[in-house]
């Protein structure tokens, strides 16, 4: 086993957070470092929070770091924010309303860049996930970019998914929208104390009851998490829902479709790098290319050709990723 | 791995509320292609010692108007000795005068110290160039 996997399930901090940059960077020994720790991983509970920028997120982040130390609970948080596509730069600031935690040693707080990724997390952010969760974490609390209405990747990568709004954000059209209304497994209502709360509720509680999956009702909580109302009722409702996903099955049920996609993705990953090992041994893609651009050729057929040519078998035993 | 995203921390230590220039560091450093992170005001050594730790930075960027440089520097550099984050570069920012600033570098408590007026290029520069050179970079 190598030193650094060793060294992250001893607890050691420096090890989590290099093992999350060599994961992030796409290092060669990436997936031999993921191989090792995923024995350990299953055991994490993984909260998102999502929502619009600026609707608190942070914030709610912070308020229920507090309730989870105070069972006792280790949590590892991952706060996404948007990288740049100009210069590929970004400012991760999820971690100012964080800081009370900083020193706490049963927390780990790491902040992603998008890094091209456009579903709301970054594009290691699963992986970074398996690192908090093999290094011992009860809880991850995944917080997304601040969203609009389609970037929901979240649901995918979460136990359960909490949508954060805020009052007064448009009318009630936007509540039925597909998208992010549809993924919450708990509303908050956050700034509460501000005009409009009410309507919002109403809103988000009338569109609820036109859901017709009644097995489980997103609870609609509203906080001011500048001075911590709610957040109480906000953990609880999140509890009840891990019970709900626990005892029905549901758990099981989602963490299935998200090993069926990650091994799914894993083989197309590997099946297209091999292809493209052996387009680049063997066939003349620019001249390929050339010809399309003069029109001599079309995309589709020489497509077709090019897989012909390939020779999948030559060296099958061959490492392909 | 040359091309590979630098990461930054920028943080303020001490008692200084002056937040202005480290945005502007932090935005230009965006712009040069690094993910910079910012935790706000009134940090302790402690807090940006963890932080850098926790987020695995290249660099850290110590922003300090407050006069308490002297002690605020060399203390964090002890810290991320202490955790085995000597590699990190650590850039100071801030009023520092001339005899602090050559008393901070060449004792080692800090990389580089810029002052005001200094072209931001002229910190994205030293940057690159460090990572550069520097070993398994």
């Amino acid at each position: 086993m190598q030193q650094l996997v060793e060294d992250l399930l001893a607890g050691n901090r420096r090890a989590a957070a290099r093992l999350i940059s060599k994961v992030e960077n796409d290092e060669p020994e990436k997936r031999e470092l993921l191989q090792e720790i995923f024995p350990c991983t299953g055991n994490a509970y993984v909260i998102g929070v999502t929502g619009a920028p600026g609707s608190g997120k942070s914030s709610l982040v912070d308020c229920l770091l507090q309730q989870m130390r105070s069972e006792n609970l280790k949590v590892g948080v991952i706060g996404v924010d948007p990288t740049s596509p100009f210069s590929g730069g970004a400012i991760l600031g999820d971690r100012i309303r964080m800081q009370d935690h900083a020193l706490d040693q049963d927390v780990f707080i790491r902040s992603m860049g998008t890094r091209g990724s456009l579903g709301g997390l970054a594009r290691a952010t699963r992986e970074a996930i398996q690192v908090l969760d093999a290094f011992g974490k009860n809880i991850i609390l995944v917080e997304t970019v601040g969203v609009g209405q389609s970037e929901v990747d979240i649901v995918k990568t979460a136990d359960s998914t909490m949508v954060v709004l805020t009052p007064a954000g448009g009318d009630s059209v936007q509540t039925i929208k597909a998208g992010i209304m549809e993924i919450a497994d708990l509303f908050v209502v956050n700034k509460a104390d501000f005009p409009g709360t009410e309507r919002t509720l109403t809103e988000i509680n009338m569109m609820l009851d036109m859901k017709e999956d009644d097995r489980w009702r997103p609870p609609v909580v509203r906080t001011v998490s500048v001075r911590g109302e709610g957040i109480e009722e906000v953990w609880n409702s999140l509890q009840e829902h891990r019970r709900f996903m626990e005892e029905s099955g549901r758990l099981l049920e989602i963490r299935r479709e998200r090993v069926r996609r990650e091994l799914t993705e894993q083989v197309e990953y590997l099946v297209k790098n091999r292809i493209w090992d052996r387009v680049k041994e063997q066939i003349e893609f620019d001249s390929l290319v050339e010809k399309i651009v003069l029109r001599h050729r079309d995309p589709y057929s020489a497509a077709y050709e090019l897989l012909e040519k390939i020779d999948f078998y030559g060296e099958a035993d061959k490492e392909g990723g | 791995m040359e091309d590979r995203t630098i990461r930054v921390l920028v943080a303020k230590p001490g008692l200084d509320g002056h937040d202005r220039g480290v945005k502007v560091v932090a935005r230009g450093l965006r712009d040069a292609g690094m993910e910079v992170i910012y935790t706000g005001l009134h940090q302790t050594p402690q807090q940006v010692v963890e932080t850098a730790l926790q987020e695995d930075v290249d660099v850290v960027g110590l922003s300090i108007l407050s006069g308490a440089h002297m002690t605020l520097v060399p203390r964090i550099k002890e810290m991320l000795k202490e955790n085995g984050l000597d590699d990190v570069l650590l850039l100071v920012g801030g009023i520092i005068p001339e005899e602090d600033a050559e008393k901070l570098t060449s004792e080692g408590h800090a990389d580089r110290v810029f002052t005001p007026g200094e072209p931001l290029k002229k910190i994205t520069a030293c940057i690159f160039d460090w990572f550069k050179a520097k070993p398994g970079s």
